[in-house]
């Protein structure tokens, strides 16, 4: 008997534990989102220069970072899945592009509007609103290659490819307030300094982003539940049409 | 705390017009996301059950 017991065993092993994990991750999304945002709104002071407008702070930042972190992984996937051929590892890079693209969006949108109140304009061609944005148009990009290439081999190589390469415009997105003379804030937070925000403001910061992490844990296994489901489908489609054809040749 | 009512709250110091259309938006996107993810997982159970229902592929 010839079964590939690697295959079998990673999705057919997967799709129940990611079931399992699911309503976890929810519930724990739903804490440390709702934690974050009384902290945010109730016990967080107001910022002596922005006003209120800076809480904003609460869903930009972990939008933002997500943006970057789920861009990281996603390429970490893809780099698996062409260097050992694995099947699964695509489908989870194939999983992760369209949370880590909405992001992205949000990521942009509400920088926008804390634009307009604290620097007078919703947009400025600056590094790091330009290299975010580049982030959204790679996140598109790999997802419409995805969707243009019929055969699913070549559909999941391309897009990972395609990945990869873009993965350089994430330092750049993270050190463009450092490298250039932007218009937005540097670092609020990072490793080689003390934060420069009150504490309970840098929590509900951290509770939010922890929050949109589990939340990324809910939305990215459903849809790899999904993606294998869909495709589980295709390959037994295929797997009749080729056995009907083979009983027409015979 | 820094609100004394209600409506303190809502205009956030002026900036409510910026600062709810942001935490609404990203909440809609995200309940949207979650919505929409339910209805495609539905949709790929019915069409393995019942595969002819919907491809066309199978005679």
């Amino acid at each position: 008997m010839n079964i590939n017991w690697f295959r079998y065993s990673s999705t057919q092993a997967f799709y129940p534990v990611a079931g399992n994990m699911i309503p976890w991750c929810a519930v724990a999304a739903l804490a440390l989102i709702g934690a974050g945002l009384y902290l945010g709104f109730f016990v967080a002071p107001t910022d002596f220069q922005q006003k209120e407008a800076y809480r904003i702070i609460f869903v930009h930042v972990p939008a933002a970072w997500m943006s970057m972190f789920l861009y990281v992984v996603m390429a970490l996937w893809a780099g698996i899945g062409l260097g050992l051929n694995a099947r699964p590892s695509f489908m989870m890079a194939q999983a992760i592009a369209p949370t880590g693209a909405m992001f992205t969006f949000l990521a942009l949108l509400t920088g926008a509007l804390w634009g307009k109140p604290t620097w007078g304009t919703w947009w400025v061609w600056d590094a790091r609103l330009t290299s975010e944005l580049i982030l959204l148009f790679l996140y598109i990009g790999v997802m419409l290659l995805r969707t243009s290439i019929d055969d699913l081999r070549r559909a999941d190589r391309a897009s990972a490819i395609f990945a990869l390469v873009g993965v350089v415009n994430v330092p750049i997105i993270y050190f463009s307030v450092r490298w250039w003379n932007t218009l937005h804030q540097g670092a609020s937070v990072s490793a080689t300094a003390a934060p420069k925000m009150a504490a309970t403001m840098l929590l509900a910061m951290l509770l939010m982003t922890l929050g949109f992490w589990a939340y990324s844990f809910v939305v990215v296994l459903t849809r790899m539940r999904c993606v294998i489901l869909e495709r589980e489908r295709i390959s037994s489609i295929t797997k009749t049409v080729s056995g009907e054809l083979s009983m027409e040749v015979s | 705390m820094q609100w004394n009512s209600l409506s303190e709250f809502l205009a956030m110091g002026g900036h409510g017009f910026y600062v709810w259309p942001s935490f609404g938006v990203t909440a809609l996107c995200m309940i949207w996301e979650m919505l929409a993810l339910r209805r495609r997982h539905a949709a790929a159970c019915a069409a393995l059950i019942q595969p002819s229902v919907h491809t066309g592929v199978m005679p």
